[in-house]
């Protein structure tokens, strides 16, 4: 079957690739295109282990289809470092080891970015429940909410004791 | 997953056009459609992609809300009119799914999205919803999550919306268009009881597409409420759910709305219990009484029998929390 | 500074953060096609033929691998990681869900659609998916434990000192099939070149799979190499090489092509094992004063057909130790069904047994009206009471009391329903957690390079746990050099071997290679140093390596000046001792959980919890933590969320995802309070560790279950507890 031109902006730089119809935004992220920080752990939209960022929105990148993506600015877990400087979600994530075999992290890292983007000061209860797309099965949670909660303060510029 | 051409229309009217090939489905969010498609649930041969197509809009206004088909359910949910003027279709929205589906799938397409039931999302096993006539094994299997309204021998999958739920309450009419052109459909009418029938789930013609849905504004839709009952407390399908609106006058009911999810083999309204507070005073055994008339012929197994109770503990605790 | 015990970030923290740690699916391989299973729509019968016809015609198609044209391969009997099958060996289905066919294709889109196209035709046989109506058929097993102790065990005797118990308990306690469900789904991708296959697998055990995979294709071992720097964790479905790993091999050779094979979720259901459904039947008397007299459990655990294997859940081993308890019995049964083969899942034995145990020992503590912890105190064990031995160490009064107090255990009010927040029922619950302290051989290989930076190998693998970092601090001790000069490489058997990735045995069996692989290190060093001019008058014991410097009597020589001779190397290789004749060896824990539950609409949440561990030494208080939490947090699912539904007509599964199988999600998991009860057990091990990988786990159910009853009066005797049973 032919292949779909497709023309977007993956990470700030703008991106080209062919895709079959059928190809997920996931597989053609891990598979063409060669960034394989996003992960498939369902395939089905329940674990977010492939969340991306999609013009300000962020979704399971394993429902989209790839063709879709055209025109599109698309954020993935390699965009989200500046450099070789972390950013200061992955830092803290670092920090408080909120993650352990690292499956689930960059679709959490992710999501929190697209978190603090929307609301850069969300209550502990708003912080679990726009995590609630994002399965882990090592690290239990207790420690990316405080992660989370200590680089909004941050990022806020504000100290915490 | 089988392979399938993608049309990217550039109007609705070329999109139902393209629609009317055969094997063809409507693509919006994706989120339940590509799910289907990659498990061979759905086969279709071409994909009719509505994302391009201006359709998204959300219109509040003194009069009523009026959402686009392709509304994406998180705008929807956070819009500062709805959450004021139909905040039960906020919370449900908000209940549903996770953030990220939330993101990515439509109002029209969640209208749409298909039953939860394992037996149905597995070709292994037989159904009669995916393959007419092969037979329900959840009417004598796994059948906890099952419905308990509606069912027949053919059929007791469940509705998994909640969005439609409060839809219900709100007396809200979708519009649709096929080749033949325009037509309007109460939420009540939309979809289908399973009979003999569970193949086919709404009153949608082939090719025929959601385009808007119309809500009005009432007292009834500000004052009211949805509440959802669930294993774990967030992400997951509704165990049972209720949504509330009642349009008071004082301390009197003057009239109410009542639907539930989680329940039904469609959205299900509950007129028995309506009818038990219509003209009433909003005291605590009013609204008891009302609650226990929940679930008018409800059909239960072994399995998901305290469906009902919880239904009637659902509802009541929704009118307690909407009256008060 | 000592860095061992430091809470140190994970040295592997950078690579998972950034997305740049590559997972078996994710290495580039050129020239790789992609495989994908067939599995069956039947529990029990034949396959009669298979229509290959549309699938074989469609594009990109290069083999379609059945039981016609596998091939044999052999099953290495030696190797206990090996799984038997299905390996499309045969034409018997045993299982709905077993693999029956392979497709391979150029592009995974390819294989996926082609596969959809394999028609099979069976004969079917009578399926046996019931366990409670086999129950009566149960067997005990053939190999218990490897065949290291019977199945059956006693002490005194259960049943007649049951009768003259003052307060009794008899009942029944049922778990559910639970699945690993790690998020990295498994994957391998095989090559082969000529006799010589490399893959590239998501495993908790390299060696295993090394010498499974030369078995099976009789191949030398030195021809099979492993490689599996970073998985996305395992929970013991990664622990056994089961048959995706072989086919994907299997494939591999037959289009001479590498292959690279990735489960589905779906297909994780059927492909690596299962914590087994167990039904439990307990059996305690005590006196009036709470001191035990009897105790019984009989074990009852689900099993596939047994020419797949054996798996029996050890229920009872925590039984046997836990209590000062005269009269015990103890039995394991297994059922045989038409299922997969189960395997270890988090914590095997003790999370579904010690959910049972302590649930038991809650109703009696309630029967005898008495405190929870004080009934445990009462029959507090000082020695083993099994096997008559002193305990390697015990800490379990300190993780009482420290638990408690960090509770506020002391303001519970005993009577269920007794606490409330408006109209929300408190509970407050507590149970022991236990779990052997295990240990295995492994070999380090150790280089010091020119630069005076040092790279350590083995084996081993890093599931998650920490094993990158910890290792590293346990060289960067033993060498006196900083953490940043070493680097700790794992996951390839090309390495010396390390053990597999379970049983909470890693740190206790890798970290003493370590330890003797820089100790051997260091003796070389110095025996470079007093073969230098003028040396002749040092002894090498009495040297020391300080800030780069060999330094003895009055005289010193830079590393670097050393290492211009050359890089230095060294080897060393370790294996428990004969600790386990002369200790029984335990890690021990305290359990407390609240839980809210709304008497009307039955929603249970875990709203606080308290875990205090005695798991020996702590090398990282860090990635401690983050186990301990993880394994809480497993637990709390264990209770209320995790159960894989089997359809009892077709023995097929129902609820193959995650979305319909529930884990714990965020908003599901409160504040979790750890407490790392401080204790150095240098009778078990060198590093005085214990393993933390499954004890959080253990009890949990339990505690979770009493805080349960504790709430609603309500005594629900399995898990996951749902809205219903508290309705």
């Amino acid at each position: 079957m032919a292949k779909t031109y497709v023309s977007a902006t993956i990470n700030g730089e703008s991106a080209e690739f062919l895709c079959e119809t059928q190809q997920t935004l996931l597989d053609v992220l891990r598979d063409v295109i060669g960034l394989t920080g996003s992960k498939e752990g369902c395939g089905s939209g329940d674990c977010g282990a492939c969340s991306v960022i999609v013009d300000d929105r962020l979704v399971c990148s394993c429902l989209m289809l790839g063709v879709e993506a055209e025109g599109k600015s698309i954020t993935t877990i390699e965009g989200i470092a500046n450099g070789d400087t972390l950013h200061p979600i992955q830092q803290k994530f670092l920090e408080y080891a909120a993650l352990q075999c690292g499956f689930c992290t960059p679709g959490l890292i992710v999501a929190t970015k697209a978190l603090l983007d929307e609301n850069p000061n969300p209550t502990e209860t708003e912080a679990r429940y726009w995590l609630a797309g994002n399965l882990c099965r090592c690290t239990g949670y207790d420690k990316v909410i405080r992660a989370v909660m200590d680089v909004a303060a941050d990022m806020r510029g504000e100290k915490v004791a | 997953m089988q392979a399938f051409t993608l049309t990217q229309p550039s109007n609705i009217q070329s999109a139902v056009a393209a629609a009317s090939e055969p094997q063809t489905k409507y693509i919006a969010g994706g989120t339940d459609l590509l799910q289907l498609a990659k498990d061979d649930i759905e086969t279709p041969r071409q994909l009719v992609d509505l994302e391009p197509l201006p359709m998204s809009g959300i219109h509040a206004g003194p009069n009523g809300l009026r959402l686009e088909a392709l509304a994406r359910m998180s705008d929807v949910a956070a819009h500062p009119a709805v959450v004021h003027g139909w905040p039960v279709l906020s919370q449900a929205l908000l209940a549903s799914a996770s953030p990220q589906i939330r993101n990515m799938a439509t109002v029209g397409g969640n209208l749409l999205q298909r039953t939860r039931c394992g037996y149905f999302r597995d070709t292994g096993f037989a159904c009669n919803k995916r393959v007419p006539g092969s037979g329900c094994p959840a009417i004598n299997g796994e059948n906890r999550m099952h419905a308990i309204l509606g069912v027949s021998d053919h059929c007791i999958a469940t509705n998994p919306g909640d969005m439609a739920v409060a839809m219900m309450v709100l007396d809200a009419e979708l519009e649709l268009i096929g080749r033949n052109g325009t037509r309007k459909v109460a939420i009540g009418d939309f979809h289908r009881l399973p009979a003999d029938t569970p193949h086919i789930e709404t009153i949608l013609r082939p090719g025929e597409l959601i385009t808007g849905i119309a809500i009005p504004a009432s007292a009834a839709a500000r004052r009211s409420g949805y509440l959802k009952v669930r294993d774990r407390a967030s992400f997951e399908f509704a165990v049972v759910s209720a949504a509330v609106a009642l349009d008071m006058d004082g301390g009197t009911i003057r009239s109410a709305r009542v639907a539930a999810g989680g329940v039904g083999t469609k959205p299900w309204r509950l007129p028995e219990v309506e009818a038990a507070l219509t003209g009433k005073p909003a005291r605590a055994a009013t609204l008891q009484e009302a609650a226990g008339r929940a679930g008018e012929g409800a059909k239960t197994t072994a399995m998901n029998a305290f469906k009902l109770v919880l239904l009637r503990r659902a509802v009541l605790r929704a009118l307690q929390t909407v009256a008060a | 500074m000592a860095m061992i015990g430091q809470p140190l970030d994970r040295i592997d923290g950078r690579a998972k953060v950034t997305g740049a740690a590559k997972y078996a699916a994710e290495f580039r391989v050129p020239n790789a096609v992609h495989a994908v299973l067939v599995q069956s729509t039947i529990a029990a019968g034949s396959i009669t033929g298979f229509d290959l016809k549309e699938a074989s015609d469609m594009p990109g198609v290069l083999a379609i691998i059945t039981p016609n044209n596998a091939g044999k391969l052999t099953h290495p009997e030696n190797v206990p990681q090996a799984v038997a099958g299905p390996l499309l060996q045969n034409k018997d289905i045993l299982f709905n869900g077993q693999h029956v066919a392979l497709v391979v294709a150029e592009t995974l889109e390819q294989a996926q659609s082609a596969a959809s196209a394999v028609r099979l035709t069976y004969t079917r046989g009578e399926a046996a998916t019931s366990m409670d109506a086999m129950l009566g058929q149960a067997y005990p097993p053939k190999h218990f434990r490897n065949g290291a102790r019977p199945p059956d065990t006693s002490r005194g005797n259960a049943d007649e000192s049951f009768a003259t118990g003052a307060v009794k308990m008899d009942a029944t306690y049922v778990t559910p099939i639970e699945h690993h469900n790690p998020m990295e789904p498994h994957a391998t991708i095989a090559a082969w070149d000529g006799d010589r296959v490399t893959v590239w697998t998501a495993t908790q055990g390299i060696s295993g799979v090394q010498s499974t995979l030369a078995g099976q294709f009789g191949i030398d071992k030195a021809n099979v190499r492993a490689i599996c720097p970073y998985v996305g964790a395992g929970f013991g479905s990664k622990g056994n090489t089961w048959p995706p790993a072989t086919l994907a091999a299997l494939a591999a050779r037959t289009v001479r092509r590498p292959v690279k094979l990735v489960l589905s979720r779906s297909q994780m259901y059927t492909s690596n094992g299962y914590r087994p459904r167990t039904v439990q039947k307990l059996k305690i008397a005590a006196a009036a004063d709470g001191a035990l007299l009897s105790m019984r459990h009989d074990g009852f655990s689900s099993m596939s057909r047994p020419s797949l294997g054996e798996f029996a859940e050890p229920v009872a081993l925590a039984t046997e130790m836990l209590y000062a308890c005269p009269n015990v019995a103890v039995t394991h049964r297994l059922v045989a069904l038409n299922a997969a083969l189960p395997t270890y899942m988090r914590a095997p034995g003790e999370a579904s047994g010690v959910y049972a145990l302590e649930s038991a020992m809650d109703e009696m503590a309630v029967a005898l009206k008495m405190d929870p912890i004080a009934f445990r105190l009462k029959n507090y064990a000082e020695t083993d009471p099994h096997e008559n031995k002193p305990f390697a160490s015990k800490a379990l009064r300190a993780c009482y009391e420290q638990g408690a107090r960090a509770f506020g255990w002391e303001k519970r009010s005993a009577e269920p329903r007794s606490m409330r927040d408006g109209n929300i029922l408190i509970g407050w619950g507590f149970a022991t957690s236990t779990y052997p302290t295990n240990r295995m051989p492994s070999a380090v290989k150790i280089r010091m390079e020119k630069d005076a930076r040092v790279v350590l190998q083995c084996g081993t693998q890093d599931i998650g746990t920490g094993t990158y970092t910890v290792m590293t601090q346990v060289a960067a001790d033993t060498l006196g050099i900083p953490m940043h000069h070493i680097r700790f490489e794992l996951g390839d058997s090309n390495m010396p071997p390390g053990p597999v990735s379970g049983g909470s045995m890693t740190v206790a069996s890798v970290s003493p290679s370590v330890q003797a692989a820089c100790r051997a290190l260091l003796d070389k060093i110095k025996d470079r140093a007093v073969a230098q001019p003028g040396w002749g008058g040092q002894s090498r014991d009495g040297l020391q390596l300080r800030d780069g410097q060999v330094v003895g009597i009055g005289q010193q020589i830079s590393l670097a000046t050393l290492l211009e001779h050359g890089p230095i190397e060294a080897e060393a290789k370790t294996q428990p001792g004969d600790e386990k004749k002369e200790f029984s060896m335990h890690a021990f824990g305290a359990q407390f959980a609240e839980v809210r539950v709304d008497p009307d609409l039955g929603e249970i949440r875990v709203s606080r919890y308290v875990g205090a561990f005695d798991g020996g030494n702590i090398l990282n208080a860090k990635t401690a933590r983050s186990q301990l939490i993880g394994g809480i947090t497993y637990g709390i699912g264990m209770a209320l969320h995790e159960e894989t539904l089997v359809d009892q007509e077709t023995g097929r599964i129902v609820n193959t995802n995650v979305a319909e199988y529930l884990m714990p999600v965020n908003a599901d998991v409160p504040d979790i309070q750890t407490i790392i009860v401080p204790n150095d057990d240098k009778n078990s091990n060198p590093l005085g560790v214990k393993g933390i990988g499954e004890l959080p786990m253990v009890g949990v159910a339990a505690a979770i279950a009493n805080a349960v009853y504790h709430a609603t009066g309500v005594r629900v005797r399995k898990v996951p507890i749902r809205i219903e049973d508290v309705l």
